[in-house]
């Protein structure tokens, strides 16, 4: 179980998050939605300890995440895939060499991480692209290759960050397919953070809503969609006011 | 005035914070020999092998010009043998640590704020933490080892290559025998000269890699964030090079 406890977080005196408070179950996707710069990938961060919380924290399995030492956030972090939003792959590396490259840090043997390698690619439908390098692979293929890479450790939980920013339709639709894929087969405990309505209710089984630092609705898809809240319901319609 | 002087004081003060930070954060990483054991030779080739035609190539040349230029001060005040050691001492104490480690300012400094600075804004240094490695230990102390060992390898074979250079001008141009070349080469040598090129370049070579990946690390803003930091490291590693050049000096001459 993830639990974000009255979080806040500022960069250079703007405050970012003002006292998210969110509890993921496991086995669930919480989908987090909200406008562009309104903290949610900045809340994801925190997860991982990418970044430390100004107050508050996140608890991941009973373990507060800014409070760990090197060892229990190293531990912590084995147990997390994480996809980010541009993929963020190796550039000097082959898709098969970013993928295996979490798997070496667990000192796994080479056929292992081959064959883990192997099942991943074909999880996301990139079997055969082992060779190719990211800067000859499209942009969808990239965020395919990121979630290779983060399912191929088998982690206990799985955050993605703007999954299906930047793609057309169709490929947004693949990725969608591929989340749901990845929750079904492994039964990984999600969090997605997007702002793409169509992504949040295929994906989803719950619906956060992040407006000005805190979490201003949080339901199942048939909740959200039937919102009385006028901020949500602008958001969730694409309403301009 | 004094409310300026007081926020440089405070902002210098944190710098010096995060710098410590920075420092004792890399003491961990090197225990971590697992992960920077394996990419530090593909670095020492990188920083180091790769570095060779452009630091041999001013070696040469520094070379040629420092026999001309000894032979044109020293004829007919003192005898020409002395070219030999002009060429040696001045190789061995200056010019080939100072010239190579700022041609490796530039090469090897900019090259790895560059590539540091670039894998940071594209999250590529979030990804390593995510996959449960230490940044610094995959990034950092492979660069940090491979400057350190490598600009002094480099040094001495740019040192070779002028002497070499100095020697061959000296005996097309000057008239200059080899056993001429060779007593003025051996006539001020000392052991010395040789462990201080050696001293001096490797803090030459730490600073270029500290430096480059500090600025690195610490980018932000995009492409425009990676050519700030590239820059910087480029000034900063020169003067760096320049400062030390002054503190060997002052230190173990």
């Amino acid at each position: 179980m993830i639990q974000f406890r009255d979080l806040h977080k500022g960069f250079d005196g703007q405050v970012v998050l003002d006292g998210f408070t969110l509890e993921v179950k496991d086995g669930e996707t919480m989908v987090i939605i909200g406008l562009s710069g309104s903290g949610k990938s900045v809340a994801l961060k925190h997860v991982v300890g990418l970044l430390h919380p100004d107050a508050g924290d996140v608890i991941v399995d009973g373990r507060p995440v800014s409070q760990l030492d090197r060892a229990g956030l190293m531990a912590l972090r084995r147990e997390i895939g994480f996809v980010f939003q541009f993929a963020a792959l190796f550039d000097s590396m082959t898709v098969a060499e970013n993928v295996a490259l979490g798997l070496r840090r667990r000192g796994l043997s080479e056929e292992t991480i081959a064959q883990r390698v192997g099942e991943a690619l074909e999880l996301v439908d990139l079997s055969g692209t082992d060779d190719r390098l990211p800067a000859q692979l499209s942009g969808g293929m990239r965020k395919r290759v990121g979630i290779a890479r983060a399912i191929a450790l088998q982690p206990r939980y799985i955050l993605y960050d703007e999954p299906t920013t930047g793609l057309d339709p169709v490929t947004s639709a693949v990725m969608n397919q591929l989340m749901v894929r990845t929750r079904e087969r492994l039964g990984v405990t999600g969090i997605v953070v997007t702002h793409d309505m169509r992504s949040a209710y295929t994906v989803g089984d719950r619906i956060a809503m992040l407006s000005e630092g805190r979490v201003r609705q949080v339901g199942s898809v048939a909740e959200i969609q039937a919102t009385t809240d006028p901020v949500v319901r602008q958001f969730i319609e694409g309403r301009p006011e | 005035m004094i409310d300026r002087i007081g926020r440089s004081a405070v902002a210098a003060v944190r710098a010096a914070g995060r710098f410590g930070h920075f420092l004792a954060d890399l003491g961990h990483a090197v225990r971590d020999v697992a992960t920077w054991g394996r990419l530090t030779l593909v670095q020492m080739r990188r920083l180091g092998v790769d570095s060779l035609p452009v630091a041999l190539f001013i070696s040469a040349f520094t070379g040629i010009v420092l026999a001309l230029q000894a032979s044109y001060t020293f004829t007919g005040t003192v005898p020409l043998y002395v070219v030999g050691a002009v060429v040696g001492k001045t190789m061995m104490l200056e010019l080939g640590p100072v010239l190579t480690g700022l041609a490796l300012a530039g090469r090897v400094g900019a090259s790895v704020a560059a590539e540091l600075g670039t894998m940071k804004v594209t999250e590529q240094v979030d990804a390593l933490e995510t996959l449960a490695y230490d940044p610094l230990a995959y990034l950092v102390v492979p660069r940090l080892l491979a400057g350190t060992v490598m600009v002094p390898a480099v040094v001495v074979l740019g040192i070779v290559t002028g002497i070499v250079t100095g020697w061959l001008t000296s005996m097309s141009l000057l008239d200059l025998s080899t056993p001429e070349f060779v007593k003025g080469l051996k006539f001020l040598y000392q052991f010395k000269d040789v462990w201080f090129a050696l001293v001096k370049s490797a803090s030459f070579g730490l600073t270029i890699t500290l430096v480059g990946c500090r600025l690195g690390l610490r980018t932000r803003g995009g492409a425009e964030g990676v050519g700030r930091s590239t820059t910087q490291a480029v000034v900063i590693s020169a003067m760096s090079i320049l400062v030390l050049d002054a503190f060997w000096a002052v230190v173990l001459l």
